[in-house]
């Protein structure tokens, strides 16, 4: 598989360069492998912050900055970071009214926020943390590592850095980000596996006629696999795992996110957005604000997600309001 | 056991991860993220680092404290915490600034570093993780403690890599396996195999 690397071990640490040259508004320390809001910590805000494996781009670093995440740690790739690496960008943003975490519901990232956020304690440092589990295509959460957090993490994420931008106290903060997580579900499908730099090879066998369905972000295979379908097809069977998991009631509002996973077109995003506008519409549901394109990714998997979350009046608002990062801005 | 074998057990683990890295990362990618190998091997090599650079621990808990603290903070995933909490509390339940162990000792210390993966990860044996390796390991070690540590560790190799094989048809319960449920099947667990090669590096050191 040809990348653009020069050396597989060092790709996190060169891309983290590369975005320190090209967006000198964030502090980023390339060798503690955090990005810094450049105006954190403020004092009396709360701080927002998020990380995971790398492999996600722009999650979690582009979205740092005003309005939304206060710091990011990005592990190795698809790998969570380190306690001490969470713990110093938890330092970085704390201004004295607490922090929130933003994690991922997958064993690594919950094992070392969990350990960050006890030094984080020891430190006189009160962390709240939000757990992000909005992949409905893991059904059976009792005899799993629980559903996955994917798409709605990006939701999550604005909301909660809206309202601390707005100067809400740490428990709002991290409820409203509950909130937007227990309102949201995500569904995947692929059309190939993803190579990471240090394998250098997909991380499973797909045949061109064939599709992975239920898939996560990780290049872990999904629930099963079929025959590929027309995109018709493929959005009606998506709307229905996220309908059939997270009922929706006719007449809510929705926030909408047709996601790419890293090696999908525009082109097919745009198409795929429109089937499930319309199937959404039949369902009763009306898609107040949508987004399309790719955000939460999986390296160079071609698939797609679909994120429906139910917004009401203040996740609306929350969701409008201004946000200036490398990845999302708008109303500023 | 003292200082300088303790050292050495270590010192054999990173040299069989990494050699055994694309091994592990081969079988990560069957049902997981194909990052074990590389993950354990960037671990491993820190701690290989940081026990050689640092003074000569003064007791043979201290160097796997050392070992597990270094693993936390330098593999990350589920691996780093669950391998660096094993080797912290291996290291905290050893008799405080002993500069050498007895294999009762070790065993007792063995135990707590599994109690200590369990509590963390929540994994009870048959979900198709290390627990499926280090129980049957741990058990077997108690049992042959009596003979002396080179008759234990070898009982430890043989019962983890027995635990390992059994792991080929069990069904994920915990961590990112599990997504693929009855897919994993068929599939040997890679936590299992690198605690299967912790305890065999055990058995190589004693020997």
């Amino acid at each position: 598989m040809k990348k653009f690397v020069n050396d597989p071990s060092a790709v996190v640490r060169e891309a983290l360069a590369g975005v320190a040259a090209a967006h000198s508004d964030l502090r980023v320390d390339i060798e503690q492998q955090i990005v810094v809001r450049a105006d954190a910590p403020r004092s009396g805000k709360v701080g927002v912050l998020s990380g995971g494996g790398s492999g996600h781009e722009p999650l979690h670093g582009g979205f740092v900055g005003l309005g939304m995440l206060d710091a990011a740690c990005p592990g190795e790739v698809f790998t969570s970071p380190v306690p001490d690496q969470i713990l110093a960008a938890t330092q970085a943003v704390d201004g004295g009214a607490g922090v929130v975490h933003i994690v991922k519901n997958y064993t690594g990232d919950v094992m070392n926020f969990q350990m960050a956020a006890e030094l984080a304690a020891d430190e006189g440092i009160e962390v709240r943390s939000v757990l992000v589990d909005d992949d409905v295509a893991v059904e059976d959460s009792t005899w799993t590592a629980g559903r996955r957090g994917t798409g709605a993490t990006l939701i999550v994420e604005k909301v909660t850095g809206a309202l601390a931008e707005a100067g809400a106290a740490a428990d709002a903060v991290a409820a409203a980000g509950s909130r937007v997580n227990e309102q949201s579900a995500s569904f995947a499908v692929a059309l190939t596996a993803c190579t990471t730099p240090a394998a250098g090879k997909p991380g499973f066998d797909l045949p061109d006629d064939e599709m992975e369905i239920g898939v996560g972000i990780h290049g872990e295979p999904g629930r099963r696999r079929e025959k590929l379908r027309p995109a018709r097809e493929i959005a009606a069977m998506t709307v229905e795992a996220i309908l059939g998991a997270k009922p929706l009631a006719a007449g809510s509002e929705a926030i909408v996110l047709v996601n790419g996973l890293g090696g999908t077109p525009l082109i097919e995003l745009y198409l795929l957005y429109g089937e499930v506008a319309a199937l959404l519409g039949k369902a009763g549901l009306r898609v107040a604000r949508n987004l399309v394109g790719n955000y939460v990714t999986s390296l160079d998997m071609a698939g797609m997600s679909v994120t429906v979350c139910r917004a009401d009046a203040e996740i609306l608002r929350l969701w409008d309001a201004p946000v200036r990062t490398p990845a999302l801005r708008w109303g500023v | 056991m003292d200082v300088a074998l303790a050292r050495s057990w270590i010192a054999a683990i990173a040299a069989a991860v990494a050699e055994q890295a694309d091994y592990l990362t081969q079988l990560d990618s069957a049902i997981g993220d194909a990052d074990h190998g590389v993950n354990l091997n960037r671990g491993f090599t820190a701690v290989a680092a940081a026990l050689s650079s640092a003074a000569e621990p003064a007791a043979v808990g201290d160097v796997f404290v050392k070992t597990g603290t270094t693993l936390v903070s330098k593999v990350g995933g589920a691996a780093g915490p669950l391998y660096g909490t094993a080797f912290r509390a291996i290291g905290k339940a050893l008799p405080a600034g002993s500069s050498t162990v007895d294999a009762a000792e070790l065993g007792v210390a063995l135990r707590a570093g599994l109690a200590a993966v369990q509590k963390l990860g929540a994994a009870v044996p048959g979900d198709k993780t290390i627990v499926d390796a280090y129980g049957p390991a741990v058990a077997a070690f108690e049992k042959a403690a009596e003979e002396g540590l080179a008759v234990a560790a070898r009982a430890a190799a043989e019962a983890a890599a027995e635990g390992m094989r059994a792991t080929i048809e069990m069904v994920a319960r915990k961590g990112r396996a599990s997504y693929l449920g009855p897919r994993s099947v068929g599939h040997q667990d890679p936590g299992a195999t690198s605690t299967w090669l912790v305890f065999q590096a055990l058995a190589d050191v004693t020997r």
